[in-house]
């Protein structure tokens, strides 16, 4: 088989911070090969690299025998890679025929003019050849997301490439749509194309890869051809250390339900969620992307109103119209873009964690820094945030300490009810566990926490109960005994007759 | 698929925004009519629409930086400084034929658009930072090729009165430029590969890379275009109203920013179109005029500005909040089957 692209030693610096190093990497005509790795590891990295987004700091890549260089996505997509990425990365007020050709329009030759009629008809009939409905006129901020990632699939297949990049492209797709996708990528792998996978779900990886590269902290672990590949042992290489220390749960006495909804509804978000959330209890909450379950969240923190149904808290009714109110009910919410709107990064470590409490140091407007300080000072510790001092900028910690800061603000505003949203998204492995260490301490101390999360493993681990969501209901119930890897996905996945 | 009722219920709702605009110009019009009768004479008429091209096309070139996301401060001083040098010229060298002016003066507004998108390309410097310094710096500049003489009255020569007063096809020079303009810059935007992608430059910027623009190319193109259009603005600017002086124009960028919005633009980035741009110029031009005819003081003709840009911030955001909240509720979330 023909390697139809090799890259040698690929490093890549983010202002001192060694994404790559050293990483080799090949990819055959005609194959599917996977890239597989922890949040982080540096997948997405390396893919930016191949479709000139980010350049090396080091090492070459060489595409059917002849070394190239690419300044930006265009000169990628000019040699025959197209890519569908993981983000969002399609133009919201433009239609769905600009969204597929933008760069690429085709032209009159004089007067330069975008031929709008062909491009409208050759979207149209490429988006009908693959058995598509959509209006090739309809603006993509009016499709759902399933149907965006569907355009994100069509856009890159249309570039017709000699190399197709899929960055966890199933990430928010129906079961039925992940069948569809995997019969394009096989057809194409047999034309000649190759192939590169991302995915987090090992058994896709397994049912589609032809060979396997996993990527951990930056360096390459090794490349397996699948047949020769078992999960536990593809699990080790990327985690690098045994499961069981990553999520360190303990048993926990399990209380009173602290927070029931019932038949919770949004309009085109979800649809009659109910479910109870007890003290001392981790519930997790598996979907989808975009299964509703941010949404829900969101709505029992007052950020959306529901249109339908209750909240209880202790057994009481409550209609909670904004955050603040959620908040004074002892409610937190740890969003799952910590810099968005989580923390304030310019602010340091002790702001930070004042900020929802400030009224209790502060006399006639004067806030009193000796006891604030002392306040953050001993959340600081209690949650072992690692930084230079309680006036470090949060802006300047790691992911993971960042998200100990926006729990501590919380744990300092006495919340008794802790949301959190994909709460070890992007950070380290050795972080990772001393959060999931953290959240198992807080349950036992009393608190009820509701963890969103889009890893299954961490579901599995971390929770007590498991809830999952599907294209906005609540299809299932789990409970810790019970609870492996293939049911939650199963019904995550929203199989047909379950 | 819902996505043809999508379609219908967005054009109803962009067509209420421009029968919106329209029918607050007539009203505008009515009262205003009622009260000094001025307002409907055609001499007036034609004052207001000689002023109103010259903030349509500027407000154009203003329009293609909010579209990328950025935005232009200095546009006002860029006429300044295009009128002030081309009418110290055309003192000094009376004999120069008007077009060769019109030419200097854009291409002076082309230098100070080059200067703030080679900042906001090349720098990275925040857009609002960059044309704020450069407002107060060309604004400076006025003064200093000046030499604190304005030009006055009797500076002007007769051919370059002309520039404003004379007409093309029947029509006045300001109005037939800003004619052509609009269409050219309407061909631009909509129909070229680089006008698209302004668009989708300002729509998401990160996506906008992964299909290869060139974002300091976007940049330095939209302030340089901006410029280019003030500096033009500049010259029929101070032929139409016979002086220019050290704050000739000030306080433009904040009608060019009102008649954007008015016209639809969204402050975000990523929408905006010609026409609209065209109708808030007219709106705005209207109002500015009426103001006049009724006999505002000066100072309240500020706040009313300001209020008009509020009013409009406030309804796109109830827009598209509501816009926003029909797409959710039609969404195919829930699938039946």
């Amino acid at each position: 088989m023909e390697h139809l692209l090799t890259l040698e030693r690929i490093t890549k610096i983010f202002t001192g911070t060694l994404a790559l190093s050293d990483v080799d990497f090949d990819l055959r005509q005609g194959e599917i090969h996977a890239l597989v790795g922890e949040n982080g590891a540096g997948k997405s990295t390396l893919i930016k690299i191949i479709t000139g987004i980010y350049q090396p700091d080091g090492g070459q890549m060489t595409l059917e025998g002849r070394r190239v260089v690419f300044p930006d996505a265009r000169a990628s997509y000019d040699h025959g890679i197209a890519a569908i990425y993981q983000e969002a990365s399609l133009f919201e007020d433009l239609s769905i025929a600009e969204n597929i050709y933008m760069g690429h329009q085709e032209i009159r030759p004089v007067t330069r003019n975008i031929r709008w009629g062909a491009l409208y008809r050759k979207a149209g009939e490429f988006i009908k050849s693959l058995e598509v409905n959509l209006n090739p006129r309809a603006l993509v901020k009016s499709l759902s997301i399933a149907e965006k990632q569907l355009v994100e699939i069509i856009k890159a297949l249309s570039a017709d490439a000699k190399i197709l990049i899929m960055d966890e492209p199933t990430a928010s797709l129906t079961k039925e749509e992940i069948d569809y996708l995997f019969r394009i990528a096989r057809k194409l792998r047999e034309e000649g194309t190759g192939i590169i996978f991302i995915s987090h779900r090992l058994e896709e990886v397994f049912d589609i890869a032809d060979r396997v590269t996993v990527i951990r902290d930056g360096k390459k672990v090794g490349t397996v051809p699948k047949d020769k590949l078992k999960v536990e042992e593809l699990v080790r290489m990327m985690v690098g250390k045994d499961l069981k220390t990553l999520y360190p749960k303990e048993e926990v006495e399990i209380g009173e339900p602290v927070l029931r909804i019932e038949n919770l509804s949004r309009h085109g978000e979800f649809d009659k969620v109910s479910f109870e959330l007890k003290k001392g209890e981790i519930l997790g909450m598996a979907g989808l992307v975009g299964a509703g379950r941010t949404e829900v969240a969101r709505t029992i923190f007052g950020v959306e109103n529901p249109e339908g149904g209750r909240i209880f808290l202790e057994g009481k009714q409550v209609r909670i119209e904004n955050p603040r109110q959620a908040m004074e009910l002892g409610i937190a919410y740890l969003s799952e873009s910590r810099g968005e709107y989580g923390l304030v990064l310019q602010l340091d470590i002790t702001q930070n964690i004042t900020i929802p409490i400030l009224k209790r140091f502060s006399r006639f407007g004067w806030i009193n820094r000796t006891d604030e300080r002392d306040t953050a000072k001993r959340f600081y510790d209690l949650l072992d945030i690692r930084a230079t001092g309680i006036q470090q900028k949060v802006g300047s910690l790691s992911g993971g300490n960042q998200q100990k800061v926006s729990l501590a603000k919380w744990l300092a505003a006495n919340a008794k009810i802790l949301i959190l949203d994909e709460p070890t998204k992007g950070i380290d492995i050795a972080t990772k566990a001393a959060v999931h260490k953290l959240m198992s301490d807080l349950a036992g101390e009393g608190k009820a926490i509701l963890m969103i999360s889009s890893e299954i493993p961490e579901i599995i681990g971390m929770s007590d109960r498991i809830i999952v969501m599907n294209e906005g209901r609540l299809v299932s119930e789990i409970t810790r005994r019970e609870a492996t890897q293939e049911i939650v996905l199963t019904a995550a996945l929203g199989e047909k007759g379950k | 698929m819902n996505s043809r009722s999508y379609k219908s219920r967005l054009r109803e709702l962009v067509r209420r925004r421009e029968f919106g605009i329209f029918i607050i110009i007539v009203i505008v019009m009515v009262l205003v009519g009622l009260r000094n009768p001025i307002f409907f004479t055609g001499d007036n008429w034609k004052d207001m629409l000689m002023y109103a091209s010259i903030l349509a096309f500027i407000s154009i070139g203003q329009m293609m930086t909010i579209v990328t996301g950025g935005i232009d401060l200095s546009v006002g001083s860029v006429v300044a400084l295009s009128g002030m040098s081309v009418g110290i010229i055309m003192r000094d060298n009376p004999a120069l034929p008007p077009v060769v002016l019109i030419l200097l003066g854009t291409v002076f507004g082309l230098g100070c658009g080059i200067i703030n998108g080679l900042l906001i390309g090349k720098g990275k410097v925040h857009p609002l930072i960059t044309t704020l310094a450069t407002m107060s710096i060309y604004r400076g500049l006025v003064v200093v090729v000046s030499r604190s003489r304005w030009v006055v009255y009797g500076d002007i020569t007769k051919g370059f009165k002309l520039i404003a007063r004379g007409n093309i096809l029947g029509i006045n020079n300001l109005m037939f430029a800003a004619l052509i303009i609009a269409v050219v810059s309407y061909y631009f935007l909509n129909h070229t590969r680089k006008g698209r992608e302004i668009y989708a430059y300002g729509d998401h910027q990160e996506a906008a890379k992964f299909v290869g623009i060139n974002s300091t190319r976007i940049n330095i193109l939209v302030y340089a275009l901006s410029g280019m259009l003030a500096g033009f603005g500049g010259v029929l600017w101070v032929s139409r109203v016979h002086t220019a002086q050290a704050n000739t124009a000030l306080g433009y960028e904040m009608q060019t920013i009102a008649s954007c919005v008015i016209g639809g633009v969204s402050i975000f980035g990523g929408v905006g179109s010609v026409f609209g741009v065209l109708l808030g110029t007219l709106l705005f031009g209207i109002i500015l005029n009426s103001l006049e005819l009724i006999g505002i003081v000066d100072f309240w003709k500020l706040s009313v500005q300001g209020f008009i840009i509020l009013v409009a911030v406030i309804f796109d955001a109830v827009l598209s909040h509501r816009v926003a909240e029909q797409m959710r509720k039609q969404r195919r979330v829930f699938d039946a089957e």
